[in-house]
């Protein structure tokens, strides 16, 4: 199938619904393995003991909450320059998801954090930004459900969404510009990863599992999406025959 | 597994991750469904887009 045919609601349908089966099963499978290693075969930390475990979800969440912000900052150019007819629906399809995986990140990071840092909350440049990404998800959530018309609110939310990319680089480096308690980049930096692979390896099993997580829920919720236009379309034309 | 002093945190996090993306998955079937239902109740009555021929074609 070529991919401008993609552009094709119908035929992304029916391409989801083919794909779709062999995702959940993927994700199952991986999220079997990737837990089994965490939970039975990963040591425990030197340090943090046995609290290592809860970065097998806080880090994988991390990323796909700046992953997910990264995907709609790609579709609201889509939505702006290009005009792709699928572009805002990948956006306001992977908003929710980002929202609940920034929420993931932020609340395991606060479980994690009292017993290590014995605060469950500091105001420090990375908690804080990734506070301000929670915050500008609600934003973008807020948006598609104030404005009724879905191409302007997908106007308006593909400019919020690329000014609240800028955030995205203050997350990465925060703990390089200020002082922190959190600790520096440890997988995805310049020069190799700084964990041991009995730990790394389990850690890129969950953050795979996560990311085929994401990527079945944005495809199912992208295909409720154009299901729910549908049904716009229909009333609308109800109404315009009963006027 | 031993989860040592601090095995509270560890269960909380994974519980609430497993009932976070739980509630994902169910709420995006029950959307699914709700949209489904619709459309079909729309279609029942005789509204139906007018591309819809040429496109399942």
């Amino acid at each position: 199938m070529p991919l401008l045919d993609l552009a094709n609601p119908s035929r992304f349908l029916s391409l989801v619904d083919r794909v779709l089966p062999w995702l959940v099963v993927a994700t199952v499978a991986v999220f079997a393995i990737g837990l089994y290693q965490a939970l039975l075969v990963a040591p425990d930390d030197y340090q943090q003991g046995a609290t290592v475990k809860i970065m097998f979800i806080h880090v994988p969440n991390a990323w796909l909450a700046m992953f997910c912000w990264v995907v709609m900052s790609i579709a609201a150019l889509g939505t702006l320059v290009w005009r792709h007819p699928l572009a805002d629906v990948a956006a306001k399809a992977a908003a929710p998801l980002g929202a609940a995986f920034t929420f993931l990140c932020l609340l395991t990071g606060s479980l994690w954090g009292r017993p290590m840092w014995g605060a469950y909350w500091v105001w420090d440049g990375r908690l804080t930004s990734v506070l301000v990404l929670f915050i500008m998800y609600l934003a973008v959530l807020a948006l598609w459900r104030t404005v009724e018309d879905p191409s302007r609110a997908a106007c308006a939310a593909a400019i919020l969404t690329l000014v609240g990319a800028i955030n995205l680089p203050i997350i990465k480096f925060s703990v390089y510009w200020w002082a922190t308690l959190h600790q520096p980049a440890s997988v995805m930096r310049l020069g190799a990863p700084t964990i041991h692979s009995s730990i790394l390896v389990p850690l890129l099993i969950m953050g795979l599992a996560f990311m085929l997580l994401f990527l079945t829920l944005h495809l199912a919720a992208m295909r409720n999406e154009i299901l729910r236009r549908r049904v716009r379309t229909l009333r609308l034309m109800q109404a315009q025959a009963g006027a | 597994m031993h989860l040592g002093p601090y095995a509270g945190f560890i269960i909380a996090a994974y519980a609430v991750a497993l009932a976070v993306v739980a509630g994902l998955i169910g709420w995006i079937i029950a959307d699914h469904r709700a949209q489904m239902r619709t459309l079909h109740d729309l279609e029942t009555r005789g509204i139906s887009r007018r591309s819809s021929t040429r496109e399942v074609a």
